[in-house]
């Protein structure tokens, strides 16, 4: 079947900050010059806020660019930080550390990201942005000379086997000047741009965290507004890079997290039940005395940091945000760089598409803007820290602490990543880990857990979690690896079953939570993560 | 003041479900009687009159009343309402049909589905599919209400002694005429309606072997159902699929066989008034929802619970 | 003849709605929401009435506040023609929403009124009945076949057991039931239309109409986690305990 094509100045694809921003930004100079834009933003969630995911502690300072009068506007940044601790967790106690520079939040505030996307969106719509939920970009699509076009959204109403059901509705092709990628971390057409325009030639490899979240409501004796609590130490190893956040927000709630660096080692390491586990810590359980979990869910976030940067422009499109890995990792923020990324982005397109009519044009000056802005600057400091992490836990903090006091970021070298996927060691050669039963009041098992997340995809439909060669799970992943993908699944996606006597892989694609981390880990990268029908994956509420 | 049950029938028998509803009557602490609306329905007249609890038994016959049409039994109801502080049918599609239109034609609130009486005038009701319990209350002067059958025991059947009285029928409002009914005897159950389930989860192993479950349902007269784990893992088709994504169910027995019992699963029968858990596995969560549970291999125990029940 | 569809703003059903913990009400603060799964087969079903020729105008309603026309909005990407939003802030029971539409019906004279069955937030599955009850009209509620003729329409509805056949005059109210349709996907370019849709906004006091609440929630609360049982030795105990404990075989 013809699909039908719509036709845009620009193509936004992701509704998150970065995306979000980059829109306001463009219909903000097009009402300024009073010319017209049109400008519209694709969300494979099913509305703005449902799969976004963060801690979070947000920097307002993009958002203040952006909207110099956001505190009038109504903005859902209500709680300001008002106490910062540090701690370094052994089994047992808790030592309190000196919070690294990078860690401060003073003039920061704790949010829900989700609900601060919500209201981007409103501030968009009411700008005369377009923005579509519930519509997954599938495909891009490229002009004759090999620019990019714009994109497709997925089809609705295939069968598992992929024929059209009584339902179908094929997808809509989006035509667009400037296309703009703002897919957030790993996104799925953002990895065929790295390739085809080769725009990781000459950078490190991207590497990744996961963070796993719950978000409870605590007793009001338990609940201190603004309080604001780093760790790290146990329940991990020296070798592996994690640590927790744990955020008072307002109305009761508190936001708790594990970041778990993906280079871990130990295929028998579950990033789920280490945030399990790590809630019983006799400095963090008394937090969660008689409260209610509320919601749970996860995501991958990109670590690499300034040395991992692509080229971020080709001809008919550029990436911004967390697509582009502009997460400061060691401040653990990245949603005031993503939105400075966005806002940038849309200056330089803003400019472009005034001057050249044509489409497929590169907006060359984009990183060029970005190397002027305050982000460049705050990358560029804090870009040895992660990769010190390599040599453990306390070379890593010593290295840091010189790093960010002595040379202030300007040491006249760059350490470098080594990928993700290639870090897991032989099961044989690594201990099973004996992870503490869910006791189902301070800790879960996953499937209760993606309860939480409001995770749903529609049944019938192919499954969007593809494999290369369908043999590797049980030849490679299980056999040599005592399948990892079941462990490192925060939703329980993968599992293996015994069919016939032999073992087999079941992809229980309806749970996934759209965190991307079985993309990233796979040993092989022989799982490739793809858009679902548009509407599928988590509905996180205040998240 | 007395209570009203609406009775729900096929002009024969007196459906079960009444005997619910009147459990529910019981409970507001006053006398109940029972309208008997329908159509050559004597027998069911007489059958209320047995029903323990019961004062009056309000036999209205004629061939309108047949099917239980609401534009007819309505106007029935509303008619009677001035005597009685409370109606109540069972919460049956019958019931449900009918008593919102009552409460539109009285100008009161309808309370559906009622799970539990607290006084004449408060009433607990699940709301967002048993998520949430509502407790209630209505100062309207008649209080018209649905009774989920599950949460009421039946009174008994016989034992009761409660004088029939002739009622006139009022005019057919000729709105609606019954054309024939399409009642599945033959085949099992529909699984969302079904006074009994039986389902069965990845422990069956395969779509041959889920005939085992499918006789155990036959044997019971109870529809099939099956966790997400069967379904995703093609043993039966999408629709048997009961849990957050598929069916929410509320029979009175649901027999989980081979479920491991996820809370997705839980989630879609947890409000079943009996559950039974056959499962090898000693430590499967589904335990800790059972009433009653078997540990043990689902090919041995599922064909021996066949046997038994037979004896 | 027109048809009026009924259409409500409700909690999306994937979303597990939880009691807020001072028992006020539910927690629907950012939360996700959609139409109603029952009336969005209503919509349906007015679409495909319209597509065979049977049926001029579709007017969706809706009832509840302002971010309800995003509702109504979803209603005319699917197919319907124009909306009308009675817009109130406060909760409007299921006989306030019967009385709300009645004026409707009055205004718009439409010669079938759809509505899903239930809204998954009450689980009422009232006001389709009282709409009836209110006008005169034949009811067809938990329909899982529609079929118009001149001036009757036929409706299979979904009872205890199996289906029953009905014909009622028209006009008349139909309640949708699970089994009545598929509801299409909305495609983007409908989206963009829909927005060009008219869209009236009236109050219920612009419509004469008292909305007070009859019930008063006293609480909400969580159901109470249902306790483990016992554990049977064999199959033999098992039947025992079901013919002479539970007795429910």
């Amino acid at each position: 079947m013809e699909r039908e094509a719509m036709e845009f100045d620009v193509v936004v694809i992701g509704g998150g900050p970065a995306g979000l921003a980059t829109a306001i930004r463009l219909r903000q100079l097009a009402l300024e010059h009073g010319t017209g834009l049109s400008v519209c933003v694709l969300e494979k969630g099913s509305e703005i806020g449902a799969h976004i995911l963060s801690g979070a502690v947000m920097e307002p300072r993009a958002l203040a660019e952006l909207f110099p009068d956001w505190q009038e506007l109504g903005a859902p940044l209500k709680t300001p930080v008002t106490d910062d601790r540090f701690l370094f967790l052994t089994r047992q106690r808790a030592f309190r550390l000196p919070t690294p520079p990078p860690m401060q939040n003073h003039g920061n505030y704790i949010v829900s990201l989700g609900n601060v996307c919500r209201w981007l969106a409103q501030q968009a719509e009411g700008l005369g942005v377009d923005i579509y939920p519930g519509f997954a970009a599938a495909e891009v699509l490229y002009h004759a000379d090999g620019s990019v076009k714009g994109v497709a959204t997925g089809d609705m109403g295939r069968t598992k086997t992929g024929e059209e059901g009584p339902n179908f509705a094929p997808g809509m092709e989006l035509h667009a000047k400037q296309t703009i990628f703002a897919e957030g971390c790993r996104g799925s057409l953002t990895k065929t741009l790295f390739e085809r325009f080769k725009l990781r030639a000459g950078v490190d490899t991207q590497v990744y965290g996961l963070g796993v979240k719950e978000l409870w409501e605590v007793t009001p004796q338990q609940h201190h507004a603004g309080s604001v609590t780093h760790t790290i130490g146990w329940p991990v190893d020296q070798a592996t890079y994690g640590g927790s956040f744990l955020y008072h927000l307002e109305d009761n709630l508190v936001s708790i997290g594990y970041v778990l660096g993906l280079g871990y080692a130990n295929p028998y390491l579950s990033p789920f039940d280490e945030m399990q586990r790590f809630k019983t810590h006799p400095a963090i359980r008394e937090t969660f005395a008689g409260a209610r979990r509320v919601a749970y869910g996860a995501r991958a976030i990109s670590a690499g940091g300034f040395q991992s940067i692509p080229k971020l422009t080709f001809p008919g499109g550029l990436l911004i945000g967390d697509a582009a890995g502009f997460l400061n990792l060691p401040k653990i923020k990245g949603s005031h760089t993503a939105m400075k990324s966005g806002m940038v982005a849309a200056e330089s397109l803003f400019e472009l598409l005034r001057s050249e009519s044509e489409i497929g044009k590169e907006a060359v000056d984009y990183p060029q803007r970005l190397q002027n802005s305050w982000l460049w600057d705050e990358l560029y400091r804090v870009r040895n820290i992660k990769p010190a992490f390599h040599w453990g836990l306390w070379p890593a903090m010593a290295y840091s602490a010189i790093d960010t006091f002595v040379l202030r970021g300007k040491a006249p070298w760059t350490l470098h990543h080594t990928p993700d996927h290639t870090s897991l060691k032989p099961a044989a050669q690594c201990t099973p880990i004996d992870y503490p039963k869910p006791d189902g009041v301070l800790t879960f098992d996953k499937l209760s857990s993606v309860f939480l997340s409001n995770t749903n995809h529609e049944e019938e439909q192919p499954c969007h979690l593809t494999l290369k060669d369908a043999g590797v799970p049980t030849r490679l992943n299980l056999a040599v690896y005592a399948g990892p993908e079941q462990r490192y699944c925060p939703a329980g996606v993968y599992e293996f079953v015994e069919e016939a006597g032999t073992p087999q892989l079941r992809i229980n694609a309806q749970n996934c939570v759209h965190c991307k981390t079985c993309d990233i880990k796979d040993p092989s990268q022989n799982i490739n993560w793809v858009t679902p029908e548009g509407g599928g994956g988590p509905n996180y509420p205040n998240m | 003041m007395t209570a009203l049950v609406i009775a729900e029938h096929n002009n024969a028998a007196l459906n079960i479900a009444t005997l619910n509803a009147v459990a529910a009557a019981a409970k507001l602490g006053r006398p109940c009687d029972i309208l008997v609306a329908g159509h050559q329905c004597r027998a069911v007249a007489a059958a209320a009159a047995q029903v323990v609890g019961v004062a009056k038994v309000l036999h209205c016959d004629a061939p309108h009343y047949a099917h239980g049409l609401a534009e007819n039994l309505a106007p029935l109801v509303v008619r009677l309402a001035a005597n009685y502080s409370h109606v109540l049918a069972a919460a049956t599609t019958n019931g449900k049909n009918v008593v919102p239109r009552i409460a539109a034609l009285l100008d009161v609130a309808q309370l559906s589905d009622i799970i539990e009486v607290i006084d004449p005038e408060t009433f607990v009701r699940p709301i967002y599919a048993g998520n949430v319990l509502a407790t209630v209350q209505s100062s309207d002067r008649v209080k018209t209400i649905t009774v989920r059958t599950t949460a009421f025991d039946a009174v008994a059947a016989q034992g009761g002694n409660a004088t029939i009285e002739a009622l006139a029928p009022g005019p057919d409002a000729g709105l609606s005429t019954f054309k024939g009914e399409e009642l599945t005897k033959s085949t099992r159950p529909e699984l969302a309606a079904a006074d009994i389930v039986v389902s069965g989860g990845r422990g069956v192993g395969s779509a041959e072997n889920f005939a085992i479950i499918e006789k155990l349902a036959d044997k019971l007269g109870a529809a099939v159902g099956a966790s997400r784990a069967a379904v995703d893992a093609g043993y039966v088709p999408n629709d048997y699929q009961v849990g957050q994504t598929g069916k929410v169910v509320a029979p009175t027995l649901y027999v989980a066989v081979g479920i491991s019992g996820a809370i997705q699963h839980l989630a879609g029968m947890k409000d079943s008034k009996v559950i039974v858990a056959i499962n090898k596995d000693e430590e499967a969560p589904i335990f800790q929802v059972a009433d009653y549970g078997l540990v043990g291999d689902l090919f041995k125990e599922v064909p021996a619970l066949i046997e038994a029940l037979d004896k | 003849m027109k048809i009026l569809v009924a259409v409500k703003r409700a909690i999306d059903y994937n979303v597990k709605a939880r009691p807020k913990s001072d028992g006020t009400g539910v927690e629907l603060a950012n939360v996700k929401m959609s139409m109603n799964p029952f009336d969005e087969i209503a919509v349906e079903e007015a679409i495909r009435l319209q597509e065979a020729g049977k049926v001029e105008e579709i007017i969706a309603v809706s009832v509840g506040p302002a971010q309800c026309q995003e509702t109504l909005r979803t209603a005319m990407a699917m197919g319907a023609d124009r909306g009308i939003l009675v817009q109130t802030e406060t909760e409007i029971q299921p006989l306030g929403v019967a009385k709300l539409l009645k004026a409707l019906v009055d205004k718009e004279q439409p010669g079938l009124v759809i509505l899903g069955k239930q809204a998954i937030d009450d689980d009422s599955n009232q006001t389709g009945q009282m709409l009836a009850g209110l006008l005169g009209w034949a009811q067809g509620t938990f329909a899982a076949k529609v079929e118009v003729g001149v001036d009757t329409v036929d409706v299979k509805r979904e009872v205890d057991g199996g289906l029953q056949a009905l014909t009622l005059k028209l006009p008349a109210v139909i309640t949708a039931d699970l089994r009545l349709n598929e509801p299409r996907y909305v495609k983007l370019p409908n989206i963009m239309k829909a927005k060009k849709k008219p869209l009236d906004i009236v109050t219920p006091a612009d419509l004469g109409v008292d909305v007070a609440p009859r019930l008063k929630l006293v609480k909400v609360s969580e159901p109470a986690a249902r306790a483990g049982g016992v554990k049977v030795a064999d199959v033999n105990e098992l039947v025992a305990k079901l013919r002479n404990e539970a007795k429910v075989i």
